[in-house]
């Protein structure tokens, strides 16, 4: 299985095709719904004006996506007597909730990576095409496997969201996952749905025996 | 009613981290008819670690430990409100002790509680009265990637391209592969289908959730649904959407349906979407004994 490094370079981005399984080795940052709405409202659209450390964690943002990953995950974190966080579960989250912002927040923090499950649809496919990025699955449910991988927290923004919700800064060592929608703009989730809707048309036209 | 504290939490803490046999069975069946190096076949064998080392390493099987819904039968006489009480406080320390992510946020504020309590709705309890002196709770776990791809129908309707489906069997057939071939891989395939036929709108998503406490292999009693049942499972297979909507031979683990009485003017079709994390759990507490399945 290749293995890939974050940050992650436009070549290496554009040499990976779907149907291809890798690893990821570096920095990734959790965010899901909250997340991408607050980094959407505050910061792209401008709807509501930044607030408390808002400014703070953009900028601290910027840096770790930049060529980074954005991971679609609501992890369960232990947390040690010293203090320490611990990713116990951490699998996917079903990623087409965030389809509405996925594709601007890539142009605008230049991520090449979104880790999720289920797919994206033709906005996120077309922002892979330009930025270039990958949408990358990871096995769903598999939450104790997977954060096995994760081997350091080192840190956590916006825990007011509460903790399924926060932005988590984490080190991962060999995440595996399969790119299902690639630079070229092929997606496997396009595909499947519609190779199943040509099946379901025949199986509808079956009557009952 | 402290004494059951323990208990229940042991009761989270099984239905979290060790996926029930008849369903890892399951995923090994399947495991077999996918093609060895795809994408399906990698999906399905990841799940299979992952389901032992949640079990040896006592963690979530997934982070997404869902709604926690009891099914609470007790004996003439137990006070549902001291009931209700003492299974908050297990699920409150179950998430203290990171079994349970905590999943409670008002809809309002968007504030979560952090301690997986909510309104007299979350947890979810269902309290039923039986006769005799033992106490059995029921517990399953529904994520919300597999809640929010359930579906209702309101027969007649037009489901895939287009097509009529009726007020009848043949109508229900066309409405659940159509909710399958619209959920895709987002409710973390292959699923188990809990089916309700009839009901109203809410007894029926109620009734399509219950029915999943049926293990993979028990047929239904009912031999025309019984055949239902495999029917609508092998043709849900031939969408080929496959493990995690990656493509491949299984889709469905299992389909389970029940029949509701309905009214004249209603036919609902109602289906929950259960993912391959199928987690429910029994707990039986009979003479200060305490058991499991």
């Amino acid at each position: 299985m290749r293995k890939v490094q974050i940050p992650i370079s436009d070549d290496v981005v554009r040499s990976l095709e779907v149907g291809d399984p890798i690893t990821l080795s570096g920095v990734m940052v959790t965010a899901r719904d909250a997340a991408h709405k607050w980094l959407m409202d505050t910061f792209i659209t401008h709807k509501r004006e930044p607030q408390g450390d808002d400014l703070e964690v953009y900028e601290a943002l910027k840096k770790l996506l930049n060529g980074g990953v954005i991971y679609h995950c609501g992890p369960v974190v232990s947390q040690t007597e010293t203090g320490e966080y611990r990713f116990v579960a951490a699998g996917p989250t079903t990623s087409i909730r965030e389809e509405p912002y996925q594709g601007d927040i890539m142009r605008h923090f230049n991520v090449k990576g979104v880790i999720g499950k289920g797919g994206m649809g033709a906005k996120t496919l077309q922002a892979c095409q330009e930025v270039p990025g990958l949408y990358l699955h990871a096995v769903g449910g598999a939450a104790s496997w997977l954060a096995q991988t994760v081997k350091r927290v080192l840190g956590v923004y916006k825990l007011e969201f509460g903790a399924p919700e926060a932005f988590w800064v984490i080190e991962v060592e060999d995440f595996p996952v399969v790119v299902t929608m690639d630079a070229g703009g092929n997606s496997l989730h396009a595909e499947i749905e519609a190779r199943s809707a040509k099946v379901l048309e025949d199986l509808l036209s079956e009557e009952t025996s | 009613m402290e004494h059951l504290k323990e208990p229940l939490i042991e009761l989270i803490r099984l239905a979290a981290t060790n996926l029930p046999p008849d369903v890892e069975k399951s995923l090994r069946q399947a495991l077999e008819r996918e093609e060895p190096g795809s994408a399906a076949y990698g999906a399905l064998e990841t799940i299979l670690k992952n389901v032992e080392l949640s079990r040896r390493r006592s963690t979530p099987i997934c982070q997404d430990t869902g709604t926690p819904i009891f099914y609470v039968y007790h004996p003439e006489g137990w006070s549902t409100r001291k009931l209700r009480q003492v299974i908050q406080e297990a699920v409150a320390e179950a998430t203290r002790r990171s079994y349970l992510r905590p999943n409670s946020v008002d809809s309002l504020t968007d504030k979560n509680t952090g301690n997986n309590l909510g309104d007299d709705h979350f947890p979810t309890i269902h309290f039923e009265e039986v006769d005799g002196d033992t106490l059995t709770v029921d517990l399953m776990l529904k994520g919300g990637g597999c809640e929010n791809v359930g579906a209702q129908y309101s027969l007649p309707a037009r489901v895939g391209g287009g097509v009529p489906a009726g007020r009848d069997l043949e109508g229900v057939r066309r409405a659940v592969l159509d909710a399958v071939q619209k959920a895709q891989g987002q409710g973390c395939s292959p699923g188990i289908l809990g089916v309700a036929i009839g009901g109203d709108r809410g007894s029926a998503y109620y009734a399509s959730k219950e029915v999943l406490f049926r293990k993979m292999d028990e047929p239904n009693p009912d031999p025309q649904l019984a055949e239902m049942e495999e029917r609508i499972t092998e043709e849900a297979n031939q969408l080929g959407i496959g493990p995690m909507g990656f493509g491949g031979n299984t889709t469905v683990l299992g389909t389970k349906i029940t029949g509701l009485h309905r009214l004249p003017a209603s036919y609902f079709v109602t289906i929950s979407y259960m993912c391959w994390a199928y987690r429910r759990r029994r707990m039986i507490w009979k003479d200060g004994q305490v058991t499991y399945e």
